[in-house]
């Protein structure tokens, strides 16, 4: 049972003591927690120099309060409350409610009126009112909170995975400067590769970033047009096709001479390329690549099958989040950006659709992507 | 002259009996490559292992002369381990422990008390950044005992 603090703030004595009777048995159930109903705890102030001095101690849920008061007014206490950053959910009371000191009270903060004379009934539906507004607050809070809290781990991961390669390439520059690399130029010529190769997978690691950055935001301007699925896979293995017959790795592709749907050409491409290109990075030496495109009731399937390491299920579970890398001794000489597949899976959701993954370890991996056909969501 | 010099080159190579062997652990590989690439030109022989299990099945082959192990590998205190076990094994042989935990954990992971540091048995700690004087200071150090 959770309970609420509510302080009622009225001049007249009566009107305190039915208020906290009526509240004192009353408890109000929520629609997503029926089994933990909320009761309230009643507090009274008679004036509204009591009521700030009571919230000095300790700021109630919730505030029933009189507009018409004999010292300072029931909007003046509101005034106070905002200068004090008191936040309570105020109802307020009033037997003469005027448009216009019902907006001058909205403006000061108050939530809602309740018109003297009001039944007890009247009472519990105003306050029941207020508990479900004040839980729905509540609970947009928590989950600006732990937006705040992803956005921050983000932040600190990004930071190091900049940092790393950044962290190489001094080293690399440093080695050079000092001369302690000798002046075999062969041995500097690797030094100056390995420095390119991490300030490659930087860049590689920005371009990643700016089109997940662009996909949530929705700023990334997209072109719907009429497109082909098929022309951006082949395009895709047209562009692994290096890094594959450097390692004798075959890559195929099955389905229809076209795939239409309407889609920014760009974005298939991202989803393609990723897919692509992983399939080949984490392959064996002369194993497969299987690229299927599969019509299905509600758009398109895109599968792309590999013959390369897998994963066990609980790291294929966490593959679409952001900055996952699975770190074992088969995979640290591959380089990557840990976003490629949560931008896969971002953009697919855009199409209505999502990215998944079956593998087996030591046998390999198929990820699909679904896309809806017709409109695409406006990102 | 136990020290190999190296720099000016072969005349004074011939003048070493056997260069004298590193092993160096560590997972990142540009730090090996780094590492490797500075110490040959010193006069060293290099050998690198990216992993715990990798070193502990080189070591009786490559007998190293000095060794140089990061702290954290696939666990975190793998360096400790293999320090531990390079040591039961090789009493004599000078361990060099590198750690570079502090500014992304917020840990340290610094052997503490002297019991911990007599179970690891590292002859000396040094944390990342390092500087090549710096490692080639404290490996004269060690090979010179």
């Amino acid at each position: 049972m959770q309970t609420l603090r509510v302080l009622v703030v009225d001049d007249e004595t009566g009107m305190r003591l039915a208020i906290a009777r009526v509240l004192s048995g009353f408890t109000v159930r929520q629609a997503d927690a029926p089994d933990e109903p909320i009761a309230f705890a009643v507090e009274t102030a008679e004036t509204g120099e009591a009521a700030l001095d009571a919230m000095e101690r300790a700021v109630p849920d919730l505030l029933l309060l009189d507009m018409k008061l004999p010292g300072i007014s029931g909007l003046d206490v509101l005034k106070e409350m905002s200068e004090r950053h008191y936040e309570a959910l105020t109802v307020m009371i009033t037997a003469y409610a005027t448009l216009e000191t019902a907006i001058d009270a909205t403006k000061r903060g108050a939530h809602d009126f309740l018109p003297k004379p009001f039944t007890p009934d009247e009472l519990r539906v105003a306050v029941r009112r207020a508990v479900r507004h004040l839980m729905v607050q509540r609970q947009a809070h928590r989950l600006a909170e732990e937006k705040r809290q992803v956005r921050f781990q983000f932040i600190s991961v990004l930071g190091h995975e900049l940092k790393a390669p950044l962290a190489a390439v001094e080293g690399f520059l440093q080695i050079l400067k000092d001369g302690s690399a000798g002046d075999d130029p062969a041995v500097i010529g690797q030094v100056v590769d390995r420095a390119l190769v991490r300030t490659e997978g930087m860049r590689k690691l920005i371009v990643d970033l700016l089109n997940l950055t662009r996909i949530e935001s929705g700023q990334k301007r997209r072109e719907l047009a009429h497109a082909d699925l098929r022309e951006a896979a082949v395009a895709a293995i047209e562009t692994a096709s290096s890094a594959a017959s450097a390692r004798g790795i075959a890559i195929a592709l099955d389905g229809p001479d076209k795939a239409p749907l309407v889609a920014d050409r760009g974005e298939l491409e991202i989803i393609l390329n990723n897919l692509v290109s992983n399939a080949v990075k984490y392959n064996r030496d002369g194993g497969r690549v299987d690229v299927s495109l599969e019509q299905s009731a509600s758009g398109w399937l895109i599968r792309v099958a590999d013959t390369g390491i897998g994963m066990a299920p609980e790291d294929a579970g966490r593959l679409f989040q952001e900055f996952v890398r699975i770190r074992n001794e088969e995979t640290r000489h591959i380089a990557g950006t840990g976003l490629g597949l949560s931008i896969v899976r971002k953009l697919a959701q855009l199409y209505g659709g999502d990215a998944t993954v079956e593998s087996e370890p030591g046998r390999g991996s198929t990820f699909t992507v679904t896309l809806k056909t017709g409109t695409p969501t406006r990102g | 002259m136990a020290r190999p010099s190296g720099k000016d080159g072969v005349g004074i190579m011939t003048s070493v009996p056997l260069p004298k062997r590193v092993l160096i652990v560590d997972d990142d590989e540009d730090f090996l490559f780094q590492h490797k690439i500075q110490l040959e030109n010193a006069g060293f022989a290099v050998t690198t292992a990216t992993s715990r299990a990798e070193a502990e099945s080189l070591v009786d082959e490559v007998r190293p002369d000095l060794a140089i192990l990061d702290l954290m590998m696939e666990q975190h205190d793998d360096g400790f381990v293999l320090s531990h076990h390079l040591k039961r094994k090789r009493p004599d042989l000078p361990v060099i422990l590198v750690t570079a935990v502090t500014a992304e954990t917020g840990l340290s992971f610094t052997p503490s008390s002297p019991a911990e540091r007599a179970w690891v048995g590292a002859d000396a700690v040094l944390a990342k950044p390092i500087r090549f004087e710096q490692l080639r200071r404290e490996i004269d150090r060690l090979l010179a005992r």
